[in-house]
């Protein structure tokens, strides 16, 4: 078998036995790997609760990765949200979906609960089971120190154990399976860390097709000033974001209120770069390198966190963002929700915040100590128990990142319409309505929006499922892809069939939620971007959303997506999907 | 999505790539779209059932890109494979097909941007908006043009040329229009914050006027204290307004992540010379001249000559230098500048002319103009050997 190892070892924790999987290659085809393999073997699970010893817990690698394909070092972590209810995934960097290739696995599958907190070690087809109690209640940093000679790392922190709903998963102490909770996953089933490493390879069907198809890739890397301009994230980190989205007066600021930050200017990328010195890095495979790392070992925040963690909760002391950044890392908590959580309770309390406040907040979340406890639910559950609704911005429980959705419409559907709740990656139109790629949108019509949308979501399920990086295709193409995806497995393909498969695999993902009870009504963005305007200025207006056009807009989007009315998913669509 | 479609049926129109109203233009978004329905809509419409798209282009394209597209297709098989800068980066190959046939033409754009179908049209779509569309037919027409002049040339000194190529050349050339003469003046410089917007509005509509550039390529900037405002990328030149970054040459901001492209290679020329005004168009006769090469034949860089020329070429005064789009290995932000030192302007193989100057954009246009001027002049003497 070309591109896929052809092996998935799924381990029971609970009789601590495992047994290889070894799917047909006409699965492999229909859903190729990560996101849509994971979808697979997630669905016929996906009604119990996400704590039930049979939920899975699946890490899925693509079959691009550990091949010569660009950004191929990525892989899916999948199972059902703590946070929001609806299936939860993450696309996660760094070197463990290279390793765990190497070991010559596809994937993990994790079911049962051990007795006793424990690791999973692989060392290629040697898997052994570790007592990890003496890890319980350490950082992930603290742990990832005593793990990391046996290979890459995957390991959940002390905001995991302690119930913390917007829990990560922390690989190879840099990298974060982060937005959904799935690191509450772990303790659930009693584990607390699985390492990995391996020696072998995967095979390549035509490795000169595959030299080709890359450098065609580089190419258009190269020529893109996003990823690899002077100004780009290959230059800054996502961090170069934050002028622009400033600068288009698009900044959730002082819980979404406002959306124009007046200190941005002072915390922006080049500031950082400035005063912390970081060093290059990146993902295995990957030639974009956009982790950026300071000789103390310190991640240099990403966009969402920067933004979040000055703009969202009104701070103006970048020491405070990298020190919350740091905060988040090592006890294991997704930054995003954590900054949002903290914003809305800072307008329900109605207190201004210190730089210590936030950081002496943020490991009361993570340890769950007083006030802490409460917020570690999520805005969502915080407000409504305060009796303040309005105060959590979120989509399906998840708190939105730092794309007000009121600079760019598709970004509004594109929050409303999205799998895991109120995520900025599964469509990703700030790619066209702001970055330009491949070509710019009018940010401020729905016109033609729900079918981009619904393109975009299928384009970026099959990104996950290779599994590529979402970054690369401000440059490339699924034309360049399908290229590469065939050279690597030899299977003759498309960029239109590769997005078909993306169709199914995305569709796969709305069965999954309406089988939770998901309806049009969770298909919906919290009431003030349809009452208030955002901070208009400099020739920019930023008004109120029209209920009534993004609401034509989601019927629209349900009509091409083949969904009904009512936001449900239909027998007739999944059968032309081979989803029945 | 009306006005979009009107938008590009104009812009094909005006910038000399179809006839009057010959696009049928579609978009689907709910519903599709046409500019116009005939049976081929019809025929067209499967392809939004078959392609997960959002909008189509298909036109028979103008002269003389329709002459030069049947006798490509005559001679090329299936696929046409220029070897100018945009077709390498973006395009890949040209696909063409005689089978006017919807289940043929949707294989084939499942797999690439574009289809060649003699006789018939070109066909181009796109999956975010019709721009992509007419970037991808604009972007068709420059490199069959290209390609069409380039072979003629090597076939002329290969004495290989036969009686097709010869008439269908004959009539090529008597088709190519003018380059206009520069007989007005450009805002004068130099310029401050609040007019270098409207100067480069100016200049970037003039080179598209004077057809020195195709589709969305090409850039413009101007130096301002230490400010480097640029053209964005994927911007259309003769529409600026709104699409100018201004960028810190300190790299202070990165409000201007979404600025050109070549970036990088205005910043190299505004810090090692006393320039302020750069313009970069694609002209076409610069572009063919730039890969004919006397030693191709015998180089061991052959097939690499756009990132690896190893000989000082020229075309008269001007410099040809290698150098690919952007910032990799091979990128011409390291070629292009240290060339221009002194120079009017400088070629960059199969890819297009940069030019700069001190005080504003009527020196860079004069010599943006006459170096493809040059450029045509000594095409047609070579080809006359």
């Amino acid at each position: 078998m070309f591109g896929w190892q052809g092996k998935i070892l799924k381990i029971d924790l609970s009789s601590k036995k495992y047994h290889i999987l070894t799917p047909d290659i006409s699965i492999l085809q229909k859903y190729i790997g990560g996101k849509g393999l994971a979808g697979y073997y997630l669905k016929d699970y996906i009604t119990l609760n996400w704590h039930d010893p049979d939920m899975p817990l699946i890490l899925l690698t693509g079959p691009l990765v550990n091949t010569l394909s660009p950004t191929s070092g990525r892989m899916t972590v999948m199972s059902k949200s703590p946070l929001t209810g609806t299936i939860g995934d993450s696309s996660v960097g760094g070197s463990f979906g290279f390793s765990l290739k190497k070991a010559g696995f596809d994937g993990i599958i994790i079911t049962g609960k051990s007795f006793n907190l424990c690791g999973i070690e692989i060392n290629d087809d040697n898997i052994k089971f570790t007592d990890a109690l003496s890890l319980k209640g350490l950082k992930t940093n603290e742990i990832n120190n005593l793990i990391k000679n046996k290979g890459s790392t995957a390991v959940v922190g002390p905001a995991a154990e302690n119930g913390v709903l917007f829990s990560n998963i922390v690989i190879d102490n840099h990298y974060f399976a982060g937005r959904n909770g799935l690191g509450l996953l772990f303790p659930s089933k009693g584990l607390k860390y699985i390492t990995v490493k391996g020696t072998g390879k995967t095979k390549t069907y035509d490795k000169e097709s595959l030299k080709k198809a890359r450098q065609d890739i580089f190419r258009l890397t190269f020529a893109s000033p996003v990823l690899m301009g002077e100004l780009g994230i290959s230059n800054f980190g996502t961090a170069a974001l934050y002028d622009l989205i400033d600068n288009r007066r698009m900044m959730p600021t002082d819980n979404f209120r406002k959306t124009r930050f007046n200190n941005a200017c002072l915390m922006n990328a080049y500031t950082y770069k400035k005063k912390f010195n970081p060093k290059k890095g990146g993902c295995l495979g990957c030639h974009i390198l956009c982790k950026y790392i300071t000789e103390d070992g310190l991640s240099i925040p990403e966009f969402e966190t920067m933004s979040h963690f000055s703009a969202l909760i009104n701070n103006n002391n970048i020491s405070v963002v990298m020190e919350a950044n740091k905060i988040c890392n090592e006890i294991g908590m997704d930054t995003i929700s954590a900054g949002a959580t903290i914003a809305c309770y800072i307008e329900i309390s109605n207190k201004k915040l210190s730089g210590s406040d936030i950081t002496s907040l943020l490991k009361k979340i993570g340890y769950a100590k007083g006030i802490g406890n409460e917020l570690g639910k999520g805005a969502f559950r915080f407000a409504e128990s305060k009796g303040k609704p309005e105060s959590a911005i979120t989509v399906k429980k998840m708190e939105l990142p730092a794309y007000d959705p009121r600079g760019a419409l598709g970004m509004a559907l594109a929050y409303a319409t999205s799998t895991r709740g109120g995520c900025h990656l599964r469509s990703y139109p700030i790619s066209h309505e702001i970055l330009r790629k491949p070509v710019s949108t009018d940010r401020f019509t729905f016109k033609g929006k729900a079918r981009i949308i619904k393109i975009q979501e299928d384009l970026n399920a099959i990104i996950d499922s290779l599994t590529a990086c979402k970054f690369i295709f401000f440059a490339a193409s699924l034309e360049e892809f399908s290229k590469v995806y065939t050279s690597v497995t030899g299977i003759e393909s498309s960029a239109q069939d590769l997005l078909k498969a993306g169709e199914r695999i995305y569709y796969n993902e709305k069965i999954m939620n309406s089988l939770n009870g998901f309806t049009k009504k969770d298909d919906d963005l919290p009431s003030c971007f349809f009452k208030y305007p955002g901070t208009s200025g400099n020739n920019i207006d930023i008004p109120p959303i029209r209920r009534t056009e993004f609401i034509k807009t989601l019927e629209n989007y349900y009509k091409i997506r083949g969904i009904d009315i009512n936001g449900m998913p239909t027998k007739e669509k999944a059968r032309e999907l081979e989803l029945e | 999505m009306k006005k979009l479609i009107e938008k590009y049926n104009d812009k094909l129109f005006n910038h000399g790539l179809t006839e009057k109203d010959a696009p049928l233009i579609g978009t689907l978004d709910a519903e599709i779209i046409w500019n116009k329905t005939n049976k081929t809509t019809n025929i067209l419409e499967k392809l939004f059932k078959t392609l997960n798209i959002n909008s189509i282009i298909f036109s028979e394209p103008a002269e003389p890109y329709r002459t030069i597209i049947e006798y490509l297709t005559k001679t090329s098989n299936e696929v046409i494979y220029p070897e100018d800068c945009e077709t390498r980066t973006f395009l890949h190959e040209l696909p063409c097909t005689k089978d006017f046939n919807i289940q043929t033409i949707a294989n084939i754009l499942k797999e690439r941007k574009s289809l060649i179908i003699p006789g018939h049209g070109i066909i181009t779509f796109g999956t975010v908006s019709p721009e992509q569309a007419f970037v991808t037919f604009s972007s068709v027409c420059f490199a069959i043009y290209v390609k069409f002049f380039s072979d003629y040339l090597e076939h002329k000194k290969h004495k290989i040329i036969s009686n097709e190529e010869k008439k269908t050349f004959n009539k090529v050339a008597s088709m190519i229009n003018p380059y206009p003469v520069f007989s007005f003046s450009l805002m004068q410089g130099p310029f401050n914050k609040k007019k270098v917007y409207k100067a480069m509005d100016e200049a970037g509509k003039i080179i598209v006027k004077s057809r020195l550039v195709d589709s969305y390529f090409g850039n413009i900037s101007y130096l301002i204290d230490n400010i480097i405002y640029i053209s964005q990328t994927g911007s259309s030149l003769d529409e600026l307004s709104g699409y100018i970054d201004p960028c810190p040459i300190d790299n202070s901001s990165c409000a201007g992540i979404t600025a050109s492209s070549e970036l990088s290679a205005h910043k190299q020329i505004y810090l090692d010379t006393e320039n302020r005004a750069i313009l970069h168009g694609h002209p076409k006769f610069s572009v063919i001249l730039s890969m004919d090469c006397d030693q191709r034949d015998i180089c061991k860089y052959k097939n690499q000559c756009h990132i690896k020329c190893p000989y000082g070429r020229f075309v008269n005064d001007i410099p040809i230098v290698p150098g690919e789009v952007g910032t990799g290995p091979y990128g011409l932000y390291k070629t292009m500048p240290p060339a221009i030192k002194g120079k009017r302007g400088v070629i960059v193989y199969g890819h297009g002319v940069f030019t700069a100057c001190k005080k504003d954009f009527n020196e860079a246009f004069k010599n943006l103009l006459s170096i493809e001027k040059m450029c045509k002049q000594e095409y047609f003497r070579r080809t006359n050997i």
